[in-house]
């Protein structure tokens, strides 16, 4: 066994409560009305392609990237378009989405493989496979939802060592990317082989934290048969899922503040975009439908799921056995970063990781107090940071010794939050101030090439 | 759930929490006092108890009647802090002194120390020094008659037998031209200083039980061990250094460090959440500062004890550390990554 690695600086351990890591997937019935956002992905919005009455097939591309950083949308159904209108998402915005009403039989788009064969040859150029996920619309899936055609496409000058592949799932409750893992290990290998092809990196590195020992044994086990793929065991502690913390605990080098992973010669991708990828180039299969788990300390039956992007959350929970009584919070994605639902007509996107119920107990927050200044938050914050201090600068709206002090460096992973004994929403405060001071920046960037 | 309608709290993430509360922190650290509080209660017996109870009831009342006719808030005694602060002061004072000057004591360390700078959390110095150094000053002989440990002080109070504390023998001594090895006999030898067998304030004399409750905070999380570890090495080098160069004149660096407020202050008052600084560096340097101003003071100031003064200074000087010791960012680093 190989040593333990994690990330030197900061860090917390909220109990970890995997309650469907040992539940196969199981796939989830199409919806009734397919609710497709052309905003899945971070960056511009999709420009979209159809129009009301308009029939489309499953996995038809519906709404093009518009510039560099965006996404190309597809159709996770076969039916009709009914209107294109705005509604509801997780963030609780109404924003652009297409409505799709499914009819009774599938069809899919020409050239897509639904197969379950492995396909192992990969006979694409570098280009082409960049060209290929592009086209499918594969973002991050592990939640910030970054268009991953782009990070196959280091700026000139920088150029990638190691391939990273990101199995940490430090989340409580997900277990998604873990039964991936389980699940579609090879599909995953040939994933990483077609990542490592694009990026002409000869080494990639699977990080596992230990609470998944059933994971790091099968992949260490298939890693054998592909050559250059390695895994590495991790020590448990949030957020080692985070892209910086990853490559600290696996490579030992901290990507410079305000740089990208790339400066330091590495590329992270998640398991679930990994196998997307695989689906992507192999398959010719766009992003069009992604895993979800659905649990909670209330929930009788945890679960893990194949759902077509565009479900509704309504339809997905009615299916996992609706929501459980006493219910006073959902959330979409994790505890630690996820979204509060306030309604569940919000659809999957290609960023929801999981539903999770909260009894109302555990719902609300507590009360909070005055900083009693024990320097919890400083010791947590994986940025180095002083939590206590950029809340206190943002509540006074000293925005400029906010960014003195490196406001922008913030992940927003929620540790220091998590933390404080007095409950102070220190994450709320750090991410209004932040995002004052990043407005301020930019502004001043939008200046200086003024003149 | 009305009209089958859910109920939805929204709020931003994180969406969980440690569950830790500054109630916990605060009877945890009650916890680790008790070993301390045993010794003196088995050592000064009566007094002890009266002191103890007297200092912890009014420093809660003080709190209490504040926050409700003053501040007109809603009271916060239940987190524990005023417990701390009365306990504190009654380890900082001997076991004789009088109901009304305990009371008076609590009355600063509480009004003045703490809520005067808004509450917990807000305070510059740590409340119960505040109230231990206004009685020094206020009331010198009643602060220095110290009751002599065990016998016939087990069931006196303000009648105790007194007599001077180790520090005081040795300052008194130099001062009349009295050589460290002449001195060294007055006293206790030091395994009975270790267990607490000598004169002092009621919560400071034994080495060993402090040790074993400051231990179980640093195990807990609830404090660092750079603060204690930085004035222990910092009074350590400092006395060793003026013993090496005249051993005659300057008591050697162990009697430094088993005698006086000098664990208790290490562990217990030094460490105070609210009054230190907030990075492991920052708590370094000011350990290092207690620890050079406490020996300066036990050897060359007016006073034969000096970790209360130490502590306070040092206090002063938390908001001008923290802006110097900030933290390491993560990233700070050259391009490479190395």
């Amino acid at each position: 066994m190989v040593a333990l690695k994690t990330f030197k600086k900061g860090g917390v351990h909220p109990a970890d409560n995997k309650f469907s890591a040992d539940k196969p997937f199981v796939k989830a019935p199409l919806p009734k009305m397919a609710i497709i956002h052309v905003t899945q992905h971070l960056g511009a919005p999709a420009k979209v392609l159809v129009k009301k009455g308009d029939k489309v097939k499953t996995g038809q591309l519906i709404a093009e990237a518009s510039g560099f950083i965006s996404a190309n949308i597809h159709s996770s159904v076969t039916g009709k378009v009914m209107k294109i209108d705005n509604a509801i998402d997780a963030s609780g915005y109404k924003k652009t989405a297409i409505f799709i009403r499914t009819d009774k039989e599938e069809v899919w788009e020409d050239g897509i493989d639904t197969s379950e064969d492995l396909v192992k040859d990969i006979p694409y150029s570098p280009q082409e496979i960049v060209e290929k996920v592009k086209k499918a619309g594969v973002v991050g899936m592990g939640g910030a939802t970054f268009p991953t055609n782009v990070k196959l496409t280091p700026p000139p000058g920088k150029k990638a060592e190691y391939l990273i592949i990101n199995g940490v799932e430090c989340e409580p409750y997900l277990t998604v990317d873990h039964r991936t893992m389980l699940e579609k290990g090879h599909e995953l290998m040939v994933g990483t082989k077609i990542l490592m092809k694009a990026l002409g990196v000869n080494q990639a590195i699977i990080g596992i934290e230990n609470n998944k020992p059933d994971a790091i044994e099968y992949l260490t086990k298939i890693s054998k048969e592909y050559e250059g793929i390695s895994i590495q065991p991790l020590k448990m502690k949030y957020p080692q899922g985070g892209e910086k913390q990853l490559i600290n605990a696996i490579l030992g080098r901290e990507v410079p503040s305000g740089g990208l992973p790339i400066d330091v010669g590495a590329v992270v991708q998640n398991v679930g975009t990994t196998v997307a990828v695989y689906k992507a180039v192999q398959k010719n299969m766009p992003l069009i439908e992604r895993t979800v788990t659905v649990s909670g300390t209330n929930f009788s039956n945890p679960s893990n799921y194949i759902v077509r992007i565009g479900t509704p959350i309504k339809d997905l929970v009615e299916f996992a056995g609706g929501v459980p009584e006493n219910t006073g919070k959902i959330i979409a994605g994790g505890p630690m970063t996820g979204k509060a639902l306030s309604s569940l007509d919000a659809p999957i996107q290609k960023g929801t990781s999981g539903v999770i119920f909260f009894p109302d107990e555990a719902a609300h927050r507590k009360p909070y107090q005055d900083c009693i200044r024990c320097a919890k938050c400083v010791s947590v914050c994986p940025s180095g940071l002083e939590p206590y201090l950029l809340m206190t600068v943002t509540e006074k709206q000293m925005y400029d010794v906010a960014r003195k002090n490196h406001i922008t460096d913030c992940i927003e992973c929620g540790s220091c939050s998590f933390i404080c004994p007095t409950y102070r929403p220190l994450l709320d405060y750090i991410r209004l101030g932040k995002k004052t001071v990043m407005d301020q920046i930019r502004a001043e960037r939008a200046q200086k090439q003024k003149k | 759930m009305k009209d089958n309608k859910l109920k939805l709290v929204i709020s931003h993430s994180p969406h969980v929490h440690a569950n830790n509360s500054v109630k916990k922190i605060m009877y945890l650290v009650i916890l680790a006092l008790i070993p301390e509080l045993l010794v003196s209660f088995a050592y000064f017996g009566l007094g002890a108890l009266i002191v103890t109870l007297t200092s912890i009831a009014s420093a809660v009342f003080f709190e209490w009647f504040i926050q409700k006719f003053m501040m007109k808030k809603k009271p916060t005694i239940s987190d524990g802090s005023a417990i701390i602060t009365g306990l504190l002061l009654a380890f900082n004072v001997p076991s004789n002194l009088p109901i009304w000057m305990v009371i008076v004591g609590a009355l600063v360390a509480i009004g003045i120390g703490k809520m005067t700078f808004g509450g917990l959390g807000n305070n510059l110095f740590n409340p119960a020094l505040v109230g231990r150094v206004f009685l020094l000053i206020s009331f010198p002989v009643a602060m220095t008659s110290w009751p002599t440990p065990g016998g016939q002080n087990l069931t006196a109070y303000t009648d105790a037998v007194t007599g001077a504390t180790p520090l005081g023998v040795i300052k008194e001594g130099i001062k009349n031209g009295e050589t460290i090895p002449q001195l060294m006999d007055k006293i206790p030898d030091y395994w009975n200083m270790f267990l607490g067998h000598m004169g002092g304030s009621l919560g400071e004399i034994s080495a060993l039980a402090l040790l074993l409750g400051g231990l179980f905070l640093i195990w807990k999380k609830i404090i660092n061990w750079q603060i204690p570890v930085s004035i222990i090495v910092t009074v350590a080098v400092f006395a060793g250094i003026l013993h090496a160069a005249d051993p005659n004149k300057y008591a050697d660096p162990l009697f430094h460090l088993l005698t006086g407020g000098l664990m208790l202050g290490s562990f217990f008052m030094a460490t105070d959440m609210v009054t230190s600084p907030m990075t492991p560096k920052g708590m370094t340097i000011f350990g290092i500062g207690i620890g050079i101003l406490v020996v300066t003071i036990r050897v060359w100031g007016a006073y034969p004890e000096g970790m209360s003064f130490a502590i306070l200074i040092m206090n002063a000087f938390v908001p001008l550390i923290n802006m110097y010791s900030k933290p390491k960012l993560y990233g700070e680093v050259k391009r490479n990554g190395k």
